[in-house]
């Protein structure tokens, strides 16, 4: 597959052999219990053999996305005078996180055809298929989980927010948010040219939580019963502590 | 100070969440509710899931009722015979309630069930109490401040078998009818991922006829066992339980309900009835205009499942 995308790359713009040198600010994001969000930074080189084309432009696109997990979207109509749950739409896979920069205008830099190659930008990053047949509009549905992502900073659509210098160095920095679910984090850089992708690389950043938080998250998983215990004999101890210290304090 | 909470994953401030324990706390400490009714809907606000808030809810409550009812023990305000009966039906009940939740869940509208549960037995029980109360209040100011020695005669409840006597009440009563409230009010309490106090204390008083000043002690009591219960069966099956989000929780909540237990003994119970009474009409109230008016996002999002 990969080699097939290079050698399309390399039909498409036979003169611009280019290729990604990649770098990451961290590739690893820890999770503690002080965790309050993360920003990562992105930079790298495009490395040649030839010079450097004269009659294009150069772009560079960098997307950052978590875990893929379906969803269900619900919409609430009025009925018997209250706001219910009616329509719901399975949307099939959706990333936990996802931000996409461009060095300019997504919709600009990049064609239709790439984008739905490549599944860059937001919309296309989700997969959504099989509505109900209840369900006329599921197109709203995708939209409304856009947008109730994007309000709370999951969704990051970052335009003319990567930096290109001499058509050889570029970087960019994405902010996550302190609500993040772990998993791999894929990391992808495109390089484009006249709405064509010309380069692809893609690496990974690795969010996990580490010390307590994984300790507890494991047993909690792992040993539920232990957990669930250890949990009543924390409040029955707090409990009774708290009457102890008041009674002292009275006496 | 923010803190990052390892089973709801997401990150808040603690203090926040010391002050909600705190406050609950101790209006748990003078009513004998767990607070879960108020603790609940107010973890939705601030951003944590759902499921994890009333898992993580229900083991809060075992704190605040612990340390409640060590204050109330001292006074010697628990009926530790009715509690154990209580408990043996809220025991059964919460089962129950756990089996009725998932089956609700399979039919998807989960979250529109338990609200209007919510607003259902909160109006209903809130209205009664704020009318009786006031009338109580009325009638002992008309006495001069005594009150009235009231003996209603609750004949179908005496002819049922199985008598007991349950000395701190003063009562001599069948086990059916506190065995059928525990039932009743366990159900109740898992599906709407509460304690039950609030159902639990009225029900105590107006059913079966205890003294108010027990009733708070032992409505704490039986809540303990309960909200055990149900911590252990979410931590066990749903994986939802947050012992961080606890932790916070419950150090505010357990300071706060020794504050209120004796804030509550300071107060005379016609006025403490009026109060939990009041309190429980706003909580309704606000879960009501939430149906009632159109929501500003009118798109929900679900983890899927049940398919």
């Amino acid at each position: 597959m990969r080699v097939l995308l290079l050698m399309l790359a390399l039909l498409s713009a036979p003169a611009a052999a280019e290729e990604v040198v990649l770098g990451l600010s961290r590739d690893e994001v820890a999770i503690t219990t002080r965790f309050d969000g993360s920003e990562i930074l992105i930079f790298g080189a495009i490395k040649r053999e030839e010079p450097i084309p004269a009659d294009s432009e150069l772009d560079v696109i960098i997307t950052l996305a978590g875990p893929s997990q379906p969803i269900t979207v619900r919409r609430k109509a009025r009925r018997f005078g209250i706001w219910i749950n009616t329509d719901a739409v399975e949307v099939d896979a959706a990333p936990s996180f996802y931000a996409v920069a461009a060095s300019g205008v997504l919709t600009e830099v990049l064609k239709e055809v790439e984008d739905l190659r490549y599944r860059v930008s937001i919309n296309r990053a989700i997969r959504s298929v099989g509505a109900p047949e209840t369900v006329t509009d599921s197109e709203t549905f995708t939209e409304a989980l856009i947008r109730i992502r994007r309000d709370s900073g999951l969704y990051q659509r970052l335009d003319d927010h990567v930096v290109v210098d001499q058509q050889t160095l570029f970087r960019t920095s994405v902010t996550m948010p302190a609500n993040l679910t772990e998993g791999a984090y894929a990391t992808r850089i495109f390089l484009v040219r006249d709405g064509v992708v010309v380069s692809e690389k893609s690496t990974k950043i690795d969010v996990r939580k580490v010390g307590l938080e994984r300790w507890l998250f494991t047993l909690s998983r792992q040993q539920p019963l232990i957990y669930g215990l250890l949990s009543i004999a924390i409040a029955i101890a707090a409990g009774w502590g708290a009457s102890a210290v008041f009674r002292y304090i009275r006496a | 100070m923010m803190i990052y909470l390892p089973i709801a994953e997401v990150s808040v401030n603690a203090f926040l969440l010391l002050g909600l324990g705190g406050i609950v706390g101790v209006l748990s400490g003078m009513f004998g509710v767990g607070g879960g009714f108020l603790m609940t809907p107010l973890l939705f606000f601030i951003g944590i899931p759902p499921a994890v808030a009333v898992a993580t809810e229900a083991n809060q409550i075992v704190a605040s009722s612990f340390s409640g009812v060590l204050a109330h023990l001292k006074r010697k305000t628990v009926d530790l015979k009715m509690g154990t009966v209580l408990l043996t039906g809220g025991l059964v009940g919460a089962g129950l309630g756990v089996i009725v939740f998932n089956y609700l869940k399979g039919l998807g509208q989960v979250d529109l069930l338990v609200k209007l549960c919510y607003v259902v037995f909160l109006g209903i029980i809130g209205g009664l109490m704020f009318v009786e109360s006031l009338r109580a209040l009325r009638r002992s100011r008309a006495a001069g401040g005594a009150p009235l020695p009231r003996r209603r005669s609750r004949g179908w409840i005496h002819a049922l078998p199985f008598k007991m006597r349950f000395r701190t009440s003063g009562l001599y009563i069948s086990v059916i009818p506190p065995l059928v409230v525990g039932v009743l009010v366990g159900i109740l309490a898992a599906i709407m991922g509460v304690g039950g106090g609030f159902i639990m204390v009225p029900a105590m008083i107006y059913l079966l006829g205890m003294p108010t000043k027990v009733v708070v002690g032992t409505s704490l009591f039986q809540i303990i066992f309960v909200t055990a219960f149900t911590t252990l069966l979410h931590a066990t099956t749903n994986f939802t339980v947050d012992i961080v989000l606890a932790v916070l929780l419950l150090v505010g909540g357990v300071i706060g309900a020794q504050i209120g237990a004796r804030i509550g003994t300071k107060l005379k119970a016609e006025q403490l009835r009026i109060l939990l009474a009041i309190m429980v009409l706003a909580v309704c109230g606000k879960l009501a205009l939430d149906l009632l008016i159109q929501p500003g996002e009118l798109y929900s999002l679900g983890a899927s499942g049940g398919h």
